[in-house]
């Protein structure tokens, strides 16, 4: 029972972050039309930037003999996201907007492009070894699940999760700034002709898309390291999550990262060798069964 | 719109192309063992982007997972040499090349029935199903280590050659190189039959404009089957090539980035074009050997480049050249 509930938590909390990713990437489809093949390395760059900014915060603060403290690591936390949605804030309008004339096979390729600059500079910048915020997992302890230990931080990621959900939902479905978000997704031209600056939504869209991206893997950092090639690995289980849930829906984003981490959590238990397989099998079968995804609108 | 390029006609690819197969043939003495080893390479990627490219240039579908393929003809070479300790290489390619054919004609199944991004994805996610098992049963695929198929076990032309004795591997790497190019002039000849026969046109006609496709009576979604199909059954043949070269496939060869870097070769060389993907092929290895040997940023590199030739090349190189080539023609008549 306990390794139950241990088991439902961990499944939450993988949601969580891969929530936050896929949600970036269906929010840029959504308005923009643009699969970004590069979003799995901005999740990456995130982490990384997080990552470094809490250990090198820690190491300057201690070498002062000032213990920062939980929340004072926690709120370095974002840092990384901030950076991703400055990097996708001059991305889009150098190398995205020249483009959205010719057919879309040419920005599939330039996020591709991308993505390889991105994984090097990553290197080039942090260096290969593995970089954690392990500091704040250690600094919140664990809480007591029945007999067995959870740790707290894991929770923290949770409620990120559920506000980061709502706060999107509200934001999209119940701001001014939301309606000229919806509008542009579906005419531009419209939303163009009826004096919107399509231009400056775009930017607004991309570079919230990456924040949320940045945000994702700003979460994970303190509970695994980041690595090189993180990237390239989640972009592909954020496509499964899209797939599922329907390009360009927040709804579907959420409920197909849920479904996503309890298949890879009751696959790691009973299926481990198939786990990853099961998973691109069932992206398969809804795209054959509902080609727009649980909540996708064609 | 611009109009449908007829083409030039058969007699004018043996004029231009006879001559270009007896530079590469008599090219191997001159460029020592190593260059001609990368100019296998570039060959056997060559037959992977020019199958590639009936699908992207010919029928409009962008593939994001044609390393299945490629993967598929590859693991099937390792496994028939190690496992069923066949010598022959014709019998590994024929094996390998039934392989793929089966892989593609099962993704290709579920994925014709998409198109454009959707299309895309489900190659992508089709593809990473066969990483992950080739990944994960260990047993039969060698996991990470991959599975070795070494080349001095193979015989080609049913036993003719093989590699015993003093100065093998030169020897390997000559007659292997002509055994590729022979293979590849088949590959090329077989494929502009196919892109300049009623079938061929029939694609491009889906391609153009699907529903006045659908029109004219064309079966779009068999169409475009078989064109997967075909294009599933030529990578597959190069990642059977690729394998006695490599010496060893490992599961990065199914993982989707490998799948990015054949749409690279096509749009290197110019998708649009025939020899596009071919220029791309052999240009794309030259330039991402040299990458990894001059730094240890290679993505980086070959990255930027990719992100200048989009912004600045969308043409790729033989499109470019035919622009340019276009340009000046009007120009000597006016002169002349």
């Amino acid at each position: 029972m306990e390794i139950l509930i241990v088991q439902i938590l961990n499944s939450i909390f993988q949601a969580a972050s891969l929530f936050l990713l896929a949600a970036g990437l269906s929010l840029i489809y959504g308005v923009m039309r643009i699969v970004n093949l590069a979003h799995g390395n901005f999740y990456a760059f995130g982490a990384y930037v997080s990552a470094w900014t809490v250990g090198a915060a820690v190491a300057l603060a201690a070498s002062r003999g000032i213990n920062l403290g939980v929340a004072g690591q926690l709120v370095l936390l974002p840092l990384g996201a901030l950076a991703v949605a400055a990097l996708g804030a001059i991305v889009e309008p150098t190398l995205l907007r020249p483009l959205y004339r010719r057919p879309e096979e040419y920005i599939l390729l330039i996020t591709f492009g991308l993505l390889m600059v991105l994984e090097d500079v990553i290197r080039l910048v942090f260096g290969g070894t593995p970089l954690t915020a392990g500091s704040i997992m250690d600094a919140m302890g664990s809480i007591p699940i029945g007999g067995l230990l959870y740790p707290a931080y894991n929770l923290v990621v949770v409620g990120v999760g559920v506000v980061a959900a709502i706060g999107l939902w509200l934001f999209v479905y119940r701001t001014r700034f939301g309606v000229i978000l919806r509008a542009t997704s579906q005419d531009r031209r419209m939303a163009a002709a009826l004096g919107l600056n399509v231009g400056r939504v775009y930017i607004q869209a991309f570079a919230i898309g990456c924040f949320l991206a940045g945000l994702g893997g700003a979460v994970v950092v303190p509970a695994q390291a980041a690595v090189l090639g993180m990237g390239v690995d989640a972009l592909v289980q954020a496509f499964v999550v899209i797939v599922i849930g329907g390009l360009g829906s927040l709804e579907g984003a959420l409920v197909g990262a849920l479904i996503v981490s309890a298949v890879r959590t009751a696959g790691v238990q009973f299926f481990a060798e198939i786990e990853l397989a099961v998973l691109y099998l069932i992206a398969v079968a809804v795209l054959l069964w509902r080609p727009t995804g649980l909540f996708g609108r064609a | 719109m611009p109009t449908a390029r007829t083409g030039p006609s058969f007699l004018w690819l043996l004029a231009g192309g006879v001559p270009v197969v007896v530079v590469l043939a008599v090219l191997p003495p001159f460029i020592g063992v190593y260059q001609t080893q990368q100019l296998t390479y570039g060959l056997a990627f060559a037959i992977a982007a020019l199958g590639f490219n009936l699908l992207l240039g010919y029928t409009g579908l962008l593939s994001f997972g044609h390393s299945a393929y490629f993967g598929a003809g590859a693991y099937a070479v390792a496994f028939i040499i190690q496992r069923l300790h066949v010598h022959s290489l014709e019998l590994c390619i024929l094996g390998a090349m039934l392989g793929a054919m089966l892989v593609s004609a099962l993704f290709g199944y579920a994925c014709v029935r998409h198109t454009r991004i959707f299309f895309g994805i489900l190659t992508l996610a089709l593809s990473q199903v066969l990483y992950s098992l080739a990944l994960k049963f260990f047993w039969v695929t060698g996991g990470t280590d991959g599975l070795r198929a070494s080349w001095n076990g193979l015989t080609l032309l049913g036993g003719l050659i093989d590699f015993k004795g003093s100065g093998a591997y030169r020897r390997f790497v000559v007659s292997y190189y002509y055994y590729v190019l022979g293979l590849f002039v088949v590959a090329v000849l077989i494929m502009w039959v196919i892109v300049h026969s009623p079938f061929g046109k029939a694609l491009q006609a889906i391609r153009d404009n699907e529903t006045r496709a659908g029109f004219v009576g064309i079966r779009v979604r068999r169409y475009r089957w078989i064109a997967f199909i075909i294009s599933g059954l030529f990578t597959g043949l190069a990642g059977a090539l690729w394998v006695p070269l490599n010496g060893l496939t490992t599961p990065e060869v199914l993982y989707w980035p490998f799948s990015g870097e054949i749409v690279f070769m096509t749009v290197l060389g110019g998708f649009r074009t025939f020899f596009g993907p071919i220029i791309g092929a052999v240009t794309f290895n030259y330039l991402k050997v040299y990458a990894v040997a001059s730094s240890q940023y290679w993505q980086l590199v070959l990255g930027t480049v990719l992100v200048v030739l989009v912004m600045l090349l969308p043409a790729g190189i033989v499109g470019t050249l035919g622009q340019l080539a276009n340009k000046l023609r009007p120009k000597q008549l006016q002169q002349g």
